[in-house]
């Protein structure tokens, strides 16, 4: 079968397959970022740490241990999940600017930690060898996007995820009601992080090519852009912002210098015309059932909210 | 039911609570009374596990909870409506009632739940899939009020019920107090309000800068001349 795929892949232009690829990857490390910072309302500003620590792990379990690339990726997103939790436990107890200093802090220390261990070959970086699938990557990258999105559309709609809307919406009550607010919060940064992981893991293999600085400050505020374009607590939305910010740096690559330029402008413009981001907070299981006619449409709530406002103003007059 | 003992309370260096002793006993309405900063919120904080405290116990039907975390407070039965009301915003009527019965699981004891709290306030049920930022003043307090019942608290903290409302719905909003408490359902509530709040209550404790300064039965504090100069305006 992986020979047949390979074959398929074959017929697109090998620029466009990465740029497929980019998106992807982009759209994992969105949702991963989503759940944390969209649906927990926690500010991280570490995202792309997590996705270091995946695309080492990956890289080393690969060169180490060969492990098939699907087992790979799971241990991988356990481990960073692990770490994640562990720094999570002291530093979510922070809120706001001070968790979002925390985050920063923690990426650089990350960061600084892989510039000096051997096993990760130090500021020279990491060659990555061959992923042991049969598969092409990009179409595990894909199916990774797909298993991601369905899992993180079940986590919105949950109990789970009912409790880290809570936690977003009003501490205080949150806990008031008996939700224990610190380990709702290291579960959702631990989940967030197994798909960052997972992303780096991705991303690793299919560069064939790691270095520590690849995950800086810059790159967690790529996927912060992502999520914030889209729509804080949308998987539509962080799927559509993934998929933007991950393709315009190469359809803007005629304009070349100018393109920080308009990367910013359509950034300021979001801010003013759309504050909540391009989709809201409208989700795919919303726009399915909606299609499949098993919500009520929009427009008939809206009806239904209006006479119910009429008979009640009639009751106050 | 419930017995404070010697509690001690610090933010920083200000000491918020010094010695405070209180019981709240089964089937009463109990009132916190006292001007800003006597330290009524910070009471009721500490007893569901928001503050810490420094010193002296909070008993609750015989266990001590002074040191249990808020979460499982909740679970022991004492559910507070927290000052300024804090609905989930973004969430709509039923999601918030929804979100009150968070640590039940038995989910058509909670429908059965759901519909009380709307037989007890029939505008929820009108608003029932309206977000709740979009409900005024008088229905966010009647909503975080069903939201805490939904727990089936054994004793009912009310922080400020009163607060940003106009007189009609005070008057409203105590009676539905009266009717939870006539339910079964024991209450301790903190309020600027004084004469609102002695006029529902059996027994009142007045604070005055962490302490408890006064104590009683509600009606015989109502007519103290002290308690009526200082917090009845006379």
């Amino acid at each position: 079968m992986g020979d047949v795929l390979q074959s398929m892949l074959g017929y697109i232009n090998p620029y466009y397959l990465q740029i497929i690829v980019n998106v992807g990857i982009g759209i994992i490390l969105a949702l991963g970022l989503n759940v944390v910072t969209g649906l927990t309302g926690q500010l991280s500003l570490g995202h792309a740490a997590f996705m270091s620590i995946g695309a080492f792990t990956s890289a080393i379990i690969t060169i180490k241990l060969g492990l098939p690339f699907s087992l790979n990726l799971l241990l991988t997103g356990f481990i960073t999940a692990a770490a994640a939790a562990l720094i999570g436990l002291p530093i979510l107890r922070l809120t706001g600017d001070y968790l979002a200093i925390c985050t920063l802090g923690f990426a650089e220390i990350v960061k600084v930690i892989f510039l000096n261990l051997d096993i990760t070959n130090r500021a020279l970086g990491l060659s990555v060898p061959a992923a042991h699938t049969t598969i092409p990557l990009p179409v595990v990258v894909w199916v990774v996007v797909v298993l991601a999105v369905t899992f993180t559309t079940f986590v919105h709609n949950s109990r789970f995820g009912r409790a880290l809307k809570a936690v977003r919406g009003d501490e205080i009550a949150a806990e008031a009601m008996g939700i224990n607010v610190t380990r709702y919060k290291v579960q959702s940064f631990a989940l967030g992080a197994f798909l960052a992981g997972v992303g780096g893991g991705l991303y690793a293999h299919f560069m064939g090519y790691i270095n520590p600085s690849d995950f800086g400050f810059l790159k967690s505020v790529d996927i912060l852009s992502m999520i914030v374009l889209g729509g804080l607590g949308s998987i539509t939305g962080s799927v559509i912002g993934a998929t933007i910010l991950s393709a315009a740096p190469e359809f803007l690559r005629f304009m070349a210098t100018y393109r920080m330029l308009v990367y910013g402008g359509l950034l300021v413009c979001m801010m003013i015309f759309r504050p909540n981001g391009l989709m809201g907070s409208i989700n795919f299981t919303d726009l399915v059932l909606r299609t499949l006619g098993r919500k009520p449409h929009l427009k008939k709530i809206m009806e239904q909210k209006s006479s119910d406002t009429s008979r009640t103003d009639n009751g106050n007059s | 039911m419930l017995t404070l003992d010697q509690l001690y309370v610090n933010y920083g260096a200000i000491k918020a609570l010094k010695s405070i002793s209180c019981h709240v006993k089964e089937g009463e309405i109990v009132a916190l009374i006292g001007a800003n900063g006597a330290g009524k919120t910070t009471i009721l904080n500490a007893i569901s596990g928001i503050v810490p405290t420094l010193s002296g116990t909070v008993t609750f039907l015989g266990e001590t909870i002074s040191h249990v975390p808020p979460h499982e407070i909740v679970k022991r039965g004492i559910s507070q409506v927290p000052e300024g009301r804090r609905v989930f915003a973004n969430m709509s009527v039923l999601e918030n009632l929804e979100m009150g019965a968070y640590i039940r699981n038995d989910k058509s004891e909670i429908l059965k739940e759901i519909d009380q709290v709307f037989a007890r306030f029939p505008r929820l049920l009108e608003r029932k899939k309206q977000l709740a930022k979009t409900l005024s003043g008088g229905e966010q307090q009647m909503l975080a009020m069903g939201r805490a019942l939904m727990s089936r608290p054994k004793l009912l903290l009310l922080d400020e019920p009163s607060m940003g409302l106009a007189p009609m719905l005070v008057a409203q909003i105590f009676a539905i107090i009266q009717e939870i408490n006539a339910s079964g359902t024991t209450v301790m509530l903190v309020e600027q309000n004084a004469s609102m709040a002695l006029s529902i209550a059996n027994r009142a404790y007045v604070l005055e800068t962490g302490e408890v300064v006064l104590q009683g039965d509600a009606k015989e504090l109502a007519a103290n001349p002290e308690v009526r100069k200082a917090y009845l305006g006379e």
